[in-house]
Parts: C-alpha cells; sequence; structure tokens
C-alpha cells in the first residue's frame, strides 16, 4: 500500500500545480499544455482508485479530445499574444474560492464517513458494464440519451463554426 | 498517515475551489472553458472516490456520463466562442455584450 500512497501524493501535488498554472499562466497556450498534464494527472489518480477503465477514458476523452480541441480553439482564436488578462472580479472570486474550499475542507474532516475497509483491486470493466446495462436498475436510457446529446452537440458545433 | 477518502475528498475540493477561481476571474472565455473543465474532472474524483470506498459501481457509470456532457459542452463552447470572435474579433468575456441590457 505505501507505493500507492507515494504515487498518490505525486499525482495529487503534481494535478493541484498544474491546475494553478492553468489559472495563473498568461500564456494561455502554456496554460492548455499545463490543463493536458493536470487530465494525465487525475488518469493516475483513477489508478490509484483501481478504476482503471475510467482511466483509459479519462485519457481518451479528455487528453486527446478535449485537449486537442481546446488547442485547436485557442490557435483559431489567435488572442495569445494579449495573454489571459484576469478581470474586475479577480478578488471577490479568489475570496469565494477560499471560502468554498475552508468550507468544504471542513465538511470532508468533520464528517464521520462510512468506509467500507481493506477491498480487492479487481478489473472494473466488466462491473461498469453490467451496472450500465442490466435489465432492472440498469442505465440503458440515459446510455441512449447520451448518444442522442452527442449528436446533437456535433450538429449544433458545425452548424455553429459553417461559414456562411 | 494511510490515504483515505478524505484525501480523495479534499484534492478534489481544491481542483474545483481553483476552476471556481478560474472561472469567475478570467478574462479569456477559452481559459474560462478550460476552468470548467478542472471543476468537471474534481467531480469526477469525488465520484470514483466514493465508488471505491463504497464498493458501490454506480459511481463510476455517472462519471461515464459526466464525460460525455463535458465532451458535448467542450464541443459546443469551443464552436461558440469561435462563432463569437469571427463576428466580434475578440474572446474577451467581458465584451461579450450582445445578450445584456
Amino acid at each position: 500500500m505505501m507505493g500507492l500512497d507515494i504515487a498518490f501524493w505525486v499525482l495529487a501535488v503534481v494535478s493541484v500545480g498544474a491546475a494553478l498554472a492553468v489559472v495563473l499562466m498568461r500564456d494561455i497556450f502554456r496554460a492548455a499544455l499545463f490543463l493536458v498534464l493536470c487530465f494525465f494527472t487525475v488518469a493516475g489518480i483513477y489508478i490509484t482508485l483501481s478504476a482503471d477503465f475510467l482511466a483509459g477514458a479519462q485519457v481518451l476523452i479528455y487528453v486527446g479530445a478535449i485537449g486537442v480541441l481546446i488547442i485547436f480553439a485557442i490557435m483559431l482564436t489567435r488572442e495569445s499574444r494579449r495573454g489571459s488578462p484576469s478581470g474586475r472580479l479577480r478578488l471577490p472570486a479568489l475570496l469565494i474560492g477560499l471560502l468554498f474550499l475552508v468550507t468544504m475542507v471542513f465538511v470532508v474532516v468533520s464528517t464521520d464517513w462510512h468506509v467500507i475497509a481493506e477491498l480487492p483491486t479487481e478489473p472494473t470493466t466488466t462491473a461498469i458494464a453490467q451496472a450500465l446495462f442490466s435489465g432492472e436498475d440498469g442505465f440503458v436510457l440515459a446510455f441512449e440519451i447520451a448518444a442522442a446529446l452527442l449528436l446533437a452537440a456535433i450538429i449544433g458545433a458545425i452548424v455553429l463554426v459553417r461559414e456562411k | 498517515m494511510a490515504v483515505g477518502l478524505e484525501h480523495f475528498l479534499i484534492l478534489s475540493a481544491v481542483l474545483f475551489a481553483i476552476g471556481l477561481y478560474g472561472v469567475l476571474a478570467k478574462r479569456n472565455a477559452v481559459v474560462i472553458l478550460m476552468s470548467i473543465e478542472i471543476m468537471l474532472t474534481a467531480v469526477n474524483i469525488t465520484m470514483v472516490a466514493f465508488s471505491r470506498y463504497s464498493h458501490v459501481i454506480s459511481g463510476q457509470v455517472f462519471v461515464i456520463f459526466i464525460m460525455v456532457v463535458a465532451a458535448a459542452e467542450a464541443a459546443v463552447g469551443l464552436a461558440l466562442i469561435i462563432a463569437i470572435y469571427r463576428s466580434r474579433k475578440t474572446v474577451d468575456a467581458e465584451k461579450f455584450d450582445l445578450m445584456k441590457w
């Protein structure tokens, strides 16, 4: 278990540092690269949580698809030389963020979580598929709606950026 | 001290707070979208941690649906930003005033 603990601390520090770099970096292209790093480390955190399927999906969807999409958008909008300035709401935003963080940490620390100790690590892909598609309390309808949502989003994106 | 549920929840809260700050404070619309992605990722960590420490696989199923919605949101959001950039020549969120009165 010691190795997993070390992995968690390394991944946690790197992901928080990368997320901070995303919001503090002046150059938005570098911010996008740090976002990709943050997504990678979150995939590692999924592995320490023994969620192997989600770690793969995280790399494919976030790093592969969303990362490339964001870098494309940065290149198409060509605002990188103006950097990423903060608006008038910088101080209130900092205050709200800190307030949220303190509240959450207080709640997490003071709650007595009902944790089931020491569990075997096994592949989750089959379990997820059974939970998704089992007849009684599965998510088949939600799955179909998600497919329709993706189709609608793709068509919407194409219509929005099409040249007139 | 062994890593437990609380560590993952606090990590997720830290990431969510960073994303929240980015959404509220930044002016570049692309950076705002990037911050929203950080917030969604933070929520996903919470879901997976609860799923892991309570033996209920539904948490991971929900993460899959959140990933689907995040991908759709990123595609439509970035398309909107590019469309606005074409007509207004800016991606500054404080200059988007088409629907303000």
